[in-house]
């Protein structure tokens, strides 16, 4: 689950909202705890750094995400869940005031 | 992966059975009730597939029964045609998963539970037949890679997927009323599964109005069947149809359901669309038909529903009430509707106002342009016609 938000409105919402989020999270875990299989918050775009191959196959390092979006990836938890709908009632359950939750199966090699 | 295979067993059923109908009907003549026949051959099919599987015959929630037996619809006869009963919906429910994109769900439910050919379903989208095969294609992916289940939802779920199942029944009825290539104008096994799966969603949920609206459009409309085409096989315009011969009692049943759907507000499209038909079905000749109600209906139903079809439709029913003149004046937005370039009716109706003007030569240009957008015989000759009327 790619969990994306509005870091301006975020940050607008101060100690308060943050609190607010964090207690989210936690009674997310709480009630999933089985689900879950990892997850971690990221630090803000601000602090990215991306690394790009060009068309002659050179890397560049340049300051910032990789793209400018006003809704950025903020964290991620790596659920298991049987099908889909279960999938689905675990995401509505995750914290996003500000933005989305995606639900992207894992790729598994065979 | 279960579900794929699932799918595709089902696929396979539905395509067996037409296979199976077009051989078998070349040699023996079409009988009397081909939907009936399909459906007898499609089960028939899919239980020796369940037979084959033994996991699937476990018996779902009655999910179904107890609401049938309570509408007193006929219950099916044997356990086994019950299995197919609930596994027909499960498919329905599963092509028709919110995780999936509308014109997907719709695509999946008419390829996967009716065995339209790719080609039909492209033409009843109004899209070319490769695009219309990627869109299959990616939605079958996705229902295998993300995980989307193949069961029967809850009760408590069944509501919120409704609509997107409504819209496929509906776009199911339209391609059985007029299939869209063909020498026969309509394709009675398409509408009549329609019809018997509309009556099955509205016995799961009677007070939805969205079902009872949807059901209600369907009776009315089908409720003309026998007269749409002459004995010669000419079709027959609405003005030309013998209304004694409309089927009464679909009548009856579909103008007591608009009631019902209609109490809510605001109106869902189904029902307004079945109240335009009612208006139509309750006037007892072409020249008492109530067009000022009717262009009422379609104001609102522009609004409910921002369709260029609607839109279109909204166009010739202003025609009919205030002059051919008028008619094509509300017409003249819709030309440059990507949605409608391929659609035969736009050219056509704008050749019907252009002929009641008297610009003949301006009419027949239309009508060739029609001609040139529909694959059905019936149409085409229809349209032949007219165009054979306006030479000198």
């Amino acid at each position: 689950m790619l969990i994306y938000g509005d870091e301006a409105a975020i940050a607008k919402g101060g100690d308060e909202l943050e609190s607010q989020i964090m207690k989210g999270h936690m009674a997310f875990a709480e009630s999933n705890g089985e689900k879950l299989r990892g997850g971690h918050a990221l630090q803000s775009v601000s602090t990215a750094t991306t690394v790009r191959s060009g068309a002659d196959g050179a890397l560049t390092v340049t300051d910032g995400p990789f793209a400018e979006t006003k809704e950025a990836l903020g964290g991620f938890y790596m659920v298991e869940a049987a099908d889909l709908d279960e999938a689905i009632a675990i995401a509505k359950q995750v914290p996003a005031p500000h933005g989305a939750i995606e639900v992207r199966p894992v790729r598994v090699f065979d | 992966m279960r579900v794929t295979r699932d799918i595709d067993s089902a696929e396979e059923c539905a395509q067996d059975a037409f296979a199976v109908a077009l051989s078998r009907w070349s040699t023996e003549g079409v009988p009397d009730r081909p939907g009936a026949w399909l459906t007898t051959v499609a089960r028939r099919r899919a239980l020796d597939v369940v037979r084959r599987e033994a996991g699937l015959r476990r018996r779902l929630p009655l999910l179904v029964d107890a609401p049938l037996s309570a509408a007193g619809v006929e219950a099916p006869p044997e356990v086994d045609d019950d299995v197919i009963e609930d596994d027909r919906l499960r498919l329905i429910c599963t092509c028709c998963h919110p995780a999936l994109a509308p014109e997907a769900q719709v695509a999946l439910t008419l390829r996967l539970l009716c065995g339209l050919t790719t080609a039909e379903v492209a033409r009843a989208f109004l899209v070319s037949e490769s695009t219309m095969a990627a869109r299959i294609t990616r939605a079958k992916q996705k229902i295998a890679v993300a995980g989307i289940p193949y069961r029967v939802p809850t009760a408590g779920e069944l509501p919120e997927r409704v609509a997107a199942v409504l819209d496929v029944v509906h776009l199911l009825f339209t391609t059985g009323h007029t299939a869209p290539a063909g020498q026969s104008l309509s394709r009675r096994d398409l509408a009549e599964r329609a019809i018997d799966l509309a009556r099955m969603l509205h016995a799961l949920l009677p007070d939805n109005a969205d079902v009872a609206g949807l059901f209600a459009l369907l009776l009315l409309t089908d409720a003309r069947r026998e007269t749409r085409v002459g004995a010669d096989g000419r079709l027959l315009l609405l003005e030309e149809q013998d209304r004694h011969r409309w089927d009464r009692s679909s009548i009856d049943e579909g103008v007591a359901l608009v009631r019902v759907a209609l109490r809510r507000r605001p109106p869902g499209r189904y029902a307004l669309q079945a109240a335009i038909a009612a208006v139509h079905c309750e006037a007892p000749t072409w020249t008492d038909t109530d067009w000022r109600e009717i262009v009422a209906l379609y104001d609102i139903l522009v609004d409910v529903w921002p369709s260029p079809v609607v839109a279109l439709n909204r166009a010739v029913a202003i025609g009919m009430r205030d002059g051919p003149a008028a008619g094509l004046d509300a017409l003249r937005p819709l030309e440059a509707e990507p949605q409608l370039s391929s659609y035969a009716y736009l050219p056509a109706s704008r050749a019907d106002f252009l002929r009641r003007l008297g610009r003949l030569a301006e009419a027949s240009s239309a009508y060739e342009e029609a001609l040139a957008r529909t694959d059905n015989e019936v149409e085409r000759e229809f349209l032949r016609a007219r165009l054979r009327s306006l030479s000198p």
